[in-house]
């Protein structure tokens, strides 16, 4: 910690001009390419508007909202996530075989790509910069209490962790325990219950006084 | 290889931190790289496999101090500049200067929605049989390519056991090298925390990997 603070200023100044640098490429890259006709501007545009609007946890809540409150979906779900999701609209990129993970007041389930950033697209939309970064990537494996508690997460000491490292095109949801207080609720309003980090499995569901 | 993706079981890069309310993107930049990776892919002609292999194949310490799409970005010149679609001198000078090469398609708008909703599936039909079945114990090998591989460092040579059949999927160590997707049978293999971290290693945890069969040798 006092090495980085040491290098605070130079850190600070060289991760600006090395962004503007980037900047710079990425300009440069996106005129040349559409220039000799490889990209088509109106597919950039579309394809940054689908994960910025469209794609996101919102989708992923649904589907756990919808597991929550119909026993059999939930059964769907758990025997084959991919084709189950689809029922609720949702498949495609960094989704084509997904496998949802029931948590239990036995077992806790964290997913991790330790390798790059493996995340379940079609459903929680691009990963958060932390869940591809060096700190989460390297200590979810062998301390996911330790990940937990910067989560401000605390577990039973008898509760079982199993971490799930995305090494190939699997793609994991976690499907978290419903809240309890939360009888009767109608999906749309448990749906609001569900974190995107609940759903990776660093969090837990809000309880029912803290729906928004 | 073992690069500085790497990551699993590594020490001394501090706490996670969780960003409040964060943005998709950080920046216009972020946004561009992010699509122009996405829409190259289809005239590009490489897989997810050889972009993988080609953001890991740096530097560590280059790797550690980049941000995520700056190592997308990256890589994604280096497989153009490689293939011949764009050339340093074109990127210097902010346009381009030399005729393009054929491609056969580029990603339309039009076709935005329907490519994502297919994906890239990887499971292939095959005439062979799963030499590992559920409970068997299985020991990771211990193996060192210098090429692109799936198999993480914290897990060789440590023994688990296998818990699901995962169908014959793409070989990811053969498709990086452009050598074909020579489908292998996939398995997930659970580990205990303290066989993969040693005694001081929480006694409650346990980790799970998806290995191709190449991967794992009968315990």
């Amino acid at each position: 910690m006092a090495h980085e603070h040491d290098h605070h200023d130079h850190d600070h100044d060289h991760e600006h001009s090395e962004l503007s640098e980037t900047q710079l490429r990425v300009r440069a890259l996106e005129t040349i390419l559409t220039e000799k006709g490889y990209v088509d501007p109106a597919a950039l545009d579309l394809l940054v508007e689908t994960y910025e609007k469209k794609v996101g946890p919102r989708n992923g809540a649904r589907v756990i909202a919808k597991a929550w409150a119909d026993p059999d979906y939930k059964k769907r779900l758990l025997k084959d996530g991919t084709p189950a999701i689809g029922e609720v609209g949702y498949a495609g990129r960094q989704g084509e075989h997904i496998v949802v993970l029931e948590n239990t007041p036995k077992q806790h389930n964290m997913v991790v790509c330790t390798l790059c950033s493996c995340y379940p697209w079609p459903v929680l939309g691009l990963p958060p910069v932390w869940y591809k970064s060096a700190p989460y990537r390297s200590r979810a494996v062998s301390d996911p209490r330790g990940v937990l508690n910067d989560f401000g997460v605390t577990l039973p000491k008898d509760t079982d962790i199993r971490i799930w490292d995305s090494t190939a095109e699997i793609r994991y949801l976690v499907l978290p325990m419903r809240p309890e207080g939360t009888e009767g609720w109608s999906e749309e309003k448990l749906a609001d219950l569900v974190t995107r980090d609940s759903m990776i499995g660093t969090g837990l569901p809000k309880q029912p006084g803290e729906a928004k | 290889m073992n690069g500085g993706q790497d990551l699993g079981g590594t020490h001394g890069h501090g706490p996670v931190m969780p960003e409040n309310n964060e943005p998709v993107f950080h920046g216009e930049w972020e946004k561009r790289a992010f699509a122009l990776t996405l829409a190259m892919g289809m005239p590009g002609g490489w897989n997810i496999d050889m972009s993988r292999f080609a953001r890991e194949n740096r530097p560590p310490n280059q790797y550690l101090d980049m941000t995520y799409y700056q190592i997308w970005f990256a890589a994604l010149e280096t497989m153009m500049k490689e293939r011949g679609f764009v050339s340093e001198d074109e990127i210097q000078a902010g346009r381009s200067l030399h005729p393009p090469k054929k491609v056969e398609r580029i990603l339309s708008s039009a076709d935005v929605e329907k490519t994502l909703h297919r994906g890239g599936p990887t499971e292939r039909d095959t005439n062979t049989k799963p030499v590992f079945a559920v409970g068997d114990k299985i020991r990771a090998k211990n193996i060192n390519p210098a090429t692109h591989t799936r198999l993480p460092r914290y897990v060789r040579g440590r023994v688990g056991t296998v818990e699901r059949v995962l169908g014959c999927h793409v070989f990811p160590d053969s498709n990086a090298q452009g050598k074909g997707e020579d489908p292998k049978w996939l398995y997930t293999v659970r580990f205990d925390g303290r066989e993969l971290f040693g005694p001081g290693a929480d006694a409650t945890s346990t980790v799970s990997i998806d290995a191709w069969e190449p991967y794992l040798e009968k315990a």
